[in-house]
């Protein structure tokens, strides 16, 4: 849902056979503690996306310096089909990962149906003293700690600094100035001023944010996609493509999405900290200081930007726990993170990394800190990761033309019901 | 197409049993006494003995299967209450029958009824496209010209490369942005079409897909047909005066009936199932407009959480109870018009 991460040739090849390939084995029956020292083999299902995933998985591997004993086993799983296949290895029991890198949303719904270990009593007080609040509260299910936060992240306004210079235009900092902008973008060069991701709901996230909404109240039990604010946040989207500031797409969205700003044809997109180590490869920020980010532009009510971010859980049905855990607790320590911060511009989840002078000096961190520490924090429900396959559709079809934004947004409710049963 | 193939040499192998059973088994014998029958299982074991493996291997890989989704469809089961182990903790399932609930549910919802027509549409727009292209290139082939056998070679390639691969490639030509088929269009001067950015668009793109990869069949099973056609026929008609197009129309098509009446429902069958083309090239998408049955039914049951397997069964049942709909009638339309089949 949140980035259609891969070539698509993979990640649609997995799906089809993701009943038929589990992936990997495990070594059986390996116990871990022979005298204190851990040993067998660890699993890791990866999500991160084409342009990170070396990085990580010379990082995982190295845990083998650590625990001679132990060997890491790293797999890639595009992130598009991973909670699909993530479930349908650990619903079936054989051949799944000890670890996996969940989305923030995938948490709760793999802890309600039975699926992760719980983290050790020490390592969940560890969370609570020493990471970012809001990303603790993501590994969390009805009061205990199923996961350890690995990366936060938010979204935010990418931009071709040389672009916007040569325009005469300053960073937008709402719809109406991201509308003027654009327009003098396409004056002087004829390029398109902001590539919208059309096929991903969570780019749509800022637009209800921005117009003071949200997709569900927790609190009241109450689905407030289709309310008036929801209606406004699918006519703002809408009105972007409408106006000529934007151009959008209902398929490949990543792909295109990444092409049209890495080569310059568009002047501007939202994305989030995982997009800056892909966007640094293209022609246009081969000086990377060529690529400004700004908070996301502003609707009628403020400037809202979802909280995301990856956690580590550990299956409960893992041969291995401790060292799986053992594994969790060492890609989740802040030398890991600092590190990643540094590479991929990543952002830590551990409060103390922030102080570090890798993290400090990088540009990107110090952008998407502030913007991260002000992100709106989602409803950490069970169905929090299917609610954004139906208002998918909705959000494509609004930002496409094919529906009006009033109708996008009943159609989403009445979904969005569907799947919330008993709410109102 | 791994599918189409793997298809037809399971109902091959269906056929196969019906025909053995019937012929040599005691259905065929007068007796009806019990000494009978014993005589007749005595005389025939071996018969019995060589088809039992099939039957057993049918009954365990698509009658128990069957048998479940129908019983899953009458409960509600999803997966929260579902048996599953996790490690060495097993998990009993609480799911519960409740009647025909399900199929209440996914008939009074618009969907069903939306989908259900976009699939007849997509079906219907395949097969006939495919028919007519597959028959316009068999008559083409089957003639003498040089270099006969590389044409049918090319012709047939679609059929050779598996499925998914050639879907991707499709969707790369399609790309808007960066695709071939815009940038071809655009060095014509004209605009760049949305092909599967717009629903229209993205209906026909997956109908073209769709037919470029059933022509190689239909062509070599109508090649096949157009060969057994007597040539005298042909010979006779041209000494009375008739022209090519009653020559075509009076000798060819009633010749190849039998042929293309078979493929024709095949084809028919293949295509209202046809998950890789649309869930591969479109996802669906845009929003919901090429989504057809099956492609719905995989999402009620994969992509929803908690994952609805009651719900997805129900579908599944549905699907199966129109396309044996559809052969019924197929069969009985066939029949009156003389067709033993």
């Amino acid at each position: 849902m949140r980035r259609g991460i891969a070539a698509t040739a993979l990640v649609a090849t997995l799906a089809l056979a993701a009943t038929a390939c589990g992936g990997d084995t495990k070594d059986d029956g390996q116990e871990t503690k022979a005298g204190g020292e851990l040993s067998g083999t660890v699993t890791w299902w990866d999500t991160s996306n084409d342009a990170e995933k070396a990085s990580f998985q010379k990082i995982a591997e190295a845990f083998t310096a650590k625990h001679p004993k132990v060997t890491v086993k790293y797999v890639n799983v595009p992130y598009g089909d991973a909670q699909n296949k993530v479930k349908n290895a650990f619903s079936s029991g054989s051949e799944a990962p000890d670890v996996i890198r969940a989305d923030v949303g995938w948490v709760a719904d793999f802890a309600s149906l039975g699926y992760l270990d719980e983290v050790p009593a020490e390592t969940a007080k560890k969370i609570d003293a020493e990471f970012l609040p809001q990303a603790a509260a993501s590994g969390k299910f009805e009061g205990k700690t199923y996961a350890v936060p690995q990366v936060i992240d938010t979204l935010g306004l990418f931009y071709n600094k040389k672009m916007l210079a040569d325009a005469g235009v300053q960073p937008p900092k709402t719809l109406e100035e991201l509308k003027t902008a654009a327009a003098a973008i396409k004056a002087k060069s004829g390029k398109t001023g902001l590539y919208l991701r059309g096929d991903d709901s969570y780019w749509f996230l800022p637009f209800i944010y921005g117009e003071g909404g949200d997709l569900v109240d927790a609190k009241t039990k109450t689905v407030t996609v289709d309310n008036a604010a929801g209606v406004k946040a699918f006519k703002a989207a809408r009105d972007l493509i409408t106006s000529g500031a934007a151009t959008t797409n209902a398929t490949d969205g990543w792909t295109n999405m990444q092409t049209a700003f890495k080569s310059g044809e568009a002047a501007m997109m939202i994305n989030g900290p995982w997009a800056v180590a892909d966007s640094y490869a293209g022609d246009q920020f081969k000086d990377k200081s060529n690529l400004g980010v700004a908070a996301v532009p502003a609707g009628s009510a403020k400037a809202g930007a979802p909280q995301g971010g990856h956690d580590l859980a550990v299956y409960a049905g893992s041969k291995n726990t401790a060292a799986a855990h053992a594994f969790v607790e060492y890609m989740t320590s802040q030398e890991i993170q600092v590190q990643s911060a540094k590479d991929l511009s990543l952002l830590p989840t551990r409060t103390a990394a922030y102080e570090q002078p890798d993290v400090k000096s990088s540009e990107m961190v110090q952008f998407f800190k502030p913007a991260v520490d002000k992100a709106v924090e989602r409803a950490w429900i069970p169905e929090n990761g299917s609610l954004f396959e139906p208002l998918k559709v909705e959000y494509t079809k609004a930002v496409t033309g094919t529906a009006t934004p009033e109708d996008a947004a009943k159609a989403a409710g009445v979904e969005f019901r569907k799947i919330l049963k008993g709410w109102k | 197409m791994a599918a189409h193939t793997s298809q037809s040499v399971a109902k091959a192998a269906g056929e196969g049993t019906g025909n053995t059973g019937a012929a040599r088994g005691p259905s065929r014998t007068t007796a009806r006494s019990d000494r009978g029958l014993k005589q007749a299982l005595a005389t025939h074991w071996y018969a019995w003995a060589m088809i039992a493996p099939v039957v057993l291997v049918l009954g365990v890989i698509i009658g128990w299967p069957l048998v479940r989704g129908i019983y899953l469809s009458l409960t509600d089961a999803n997966e929260r209450n579902v048996a599953r182990t996790i490690g060495v903790r097993q998990i009993e399932a609480t799911y519960e029958f409740v009647g025909l609930d399900n199929y209440a549910a996914v008939l009074g919802d618009p969907v069903f009824w939306q989908r259900l027509v976009w699939t007849v549409l997509w079906t219907v727009g395949c097969v006939s496209i495919t028919f007519v292209l597959g028959l316009t290139l068999a008559t083409m082939l089957n003639r003498q010209f040089r270099g006969r056998a590389a044409y049918r070679m090319a012709l047939i390639l679609p059929w050779a490369v598996p499925g998914f691969v050639s879907v991707f490639a499709w969707r790369f030509l399609f790309n808007r942005d960066n695709g071939i088929l815009n940038k071809l269009l655009d060095g014509g001067g004209i605009a760049a079409i949305p092909w599967l950015d717009d629903p229209t668009w993205a209906k026909v793109s997956v109908i073209a897909v769709n037919v470029w990869l059933g022509v190689p069949f239909m062509m070599v099973a109508l090649l096949g047909g157009l060969q057994s056609i007597p040539a005298e026929l042909y010979e006779a008609a041209e000494m009375d005066g008739a022209g090519p197009w009653q020559r075509f129309r009076h000798i060819t098509l009633p010749g190849l009936r039998a042929v293309s009446m078979t493929v024709i429902l095949l084809s028919t069958i293949w295509t209202f199932n046809m998950f890789p083309v649309i869930f591969l090239l479109t996802r669906g998408g845009p929003g919901d407009s090429t989504e057809i049955l099956v492609t719905q039914a995989f999402r009620e049951a994969f992509i929803a959480s908690p994952r609805d397997f009651a719900g997805s069964a129900t579908w599944g049942v549905l699907i199966l109870a129109l396309l044996m709909i559809f052969a019924l009638v197929y069969r009985r339309s066939l029949r009156k018009q003389g067709e033993v089949w």
